[in-house]
């Protein structure tokens, strides 16, 4: 089998990884619409299943166990997906509106 | 340079283009179905990463998972609340952007600095290439066996909560005395609970 780590750099997944998990905080703390929230979770999901892997092919390779965490999170991040748009749901049957900047009800 | 890592090196800038336009894309768009459609894009070019890292098993579980369902959901719950609202103007709303646009700048410029000079420890063993799928199935029934059955509860507990979360409250009977209740009763009497109190529109439901 040809060992990937001589072709591309773990460096090169790393820094891949960290943009897009940059983007995704960008998008998590600017987003009006909820659903683009959502949206941006996901996107910080997959960074850090990226880091997961990379280490895992790198550094663990004969016991990826990187991998399998990652099929932890792939799991638990479809949980928080069917989850949080129920609630999505409910709210939007409650207020009538997706807007984040009115779903203020408890803040100080 | 064999022909191999030639074609590798490629697939990687692809992915990677693709990867980072695409995440763009999902946050900077104003159509969020367009967001949607590109948040599968996304997903679709980290299962390629996963394939580029020699792991077959996950890549086929990120497609599955996420563009065949957690897409899916996405795109459903889009078609469910995608009501044309004009959202009100908010102060300051260029500044809050740059700022945090500063701070996700710093963020990222920390999480290089710590990727490019720690000292991993590369190369290590030799990765397994096609047994990972063996590997990952022996991990998950032996050494795992706690944390793939606690998924499985999850599974089943985000299952139900989702489904309790989304349904409308309508009881077929009453709860204190047992009594049929009027279902056409319920669903008129039902109004949003936390509509604010400039809201004189109407009730969606009266109009059903």
């Amino acid at each position: 089998m040809p060992a990937t780590s001589i072709d591309i750099p773990l460096q090169a997944y790393l820094v891949l990884a960290a943009i897009l998990f940059c983007t995704g905080v960008w998008g998590l703390i600017n987003s009006r619409n909820a659903v683009r929230v959502l949206m941006s979770i996901e996107l910080m999901l997959n960074a850090v299943n990226i880091n997961l892997m990379a280490f895992s092919s790198y550094i663990d390779g004969q016991q990826i166990r990187g991998q399998v965490f990652a099929i932890f999170v792939i799991t638990v991040a479809a949980a928080e997906a069917a989850v949080g748009l129920a609630i999505l749901l409910s709210l939007y049957r409650n207020r009538e509106t997706v807007d984040m900047e009115r779903f203020n009800l408890l803040r100080w | 340079m064999t022909i191999a890592s030639v074609t590798q090196l490629v697939c990687f800038i692809a992915l990677s283009l693709t990867l980072v336009l695409g995440s763009l894309g999902v946050v900077l768009l104003p159509n969020i179905v367009y967001s949607a459609f590109l948040l599968a894009g996304v997903f679709l070019s980290v299962a390629g990463l996963y394939l580029l890292l020699n792991a077959s098993f996950v890549a086929a579980a990120q497609v599955l998972v996420y563009v065949g369902a957690v897409n899916v959901l996405i795109l459903f719950a889009i078609m469910l609340v995608n009501k044309k609202e004009a959202m009100a103007e908010i102060p300051g709303l260029l500044l809050r952007r740059v700022l945090s646009g500063a701070v996700c700048l710093g963020l990222f410029l920390l999480i290089l600095r710590v990727d490019l000079t720690t000292p991993w420890a590369v190369p290590g063993p030799i990765p397994l290439g096609d047994d990972s799928t063996v590997l990952i199935g022996i991990h998950l029934f032996s050494d795992y066996l706690l944390p793939f059955e606690l998924a499985s509860v999850l599974l089943l507990m985000a299952m139900i909560g989702a489904i309790v979360l989304a349904r409308r409250d309508v009881f077929s009977s009453d709860v204190i005395t047992g009594e049929a209740a009027d279902q056409g009763l319920i669903e008129k009497e039902r109004t949003p609970l936390l509509l604010e109190s400039t809201a004189g529109e109407t009730n969606l439901l009266e109009k059903v």
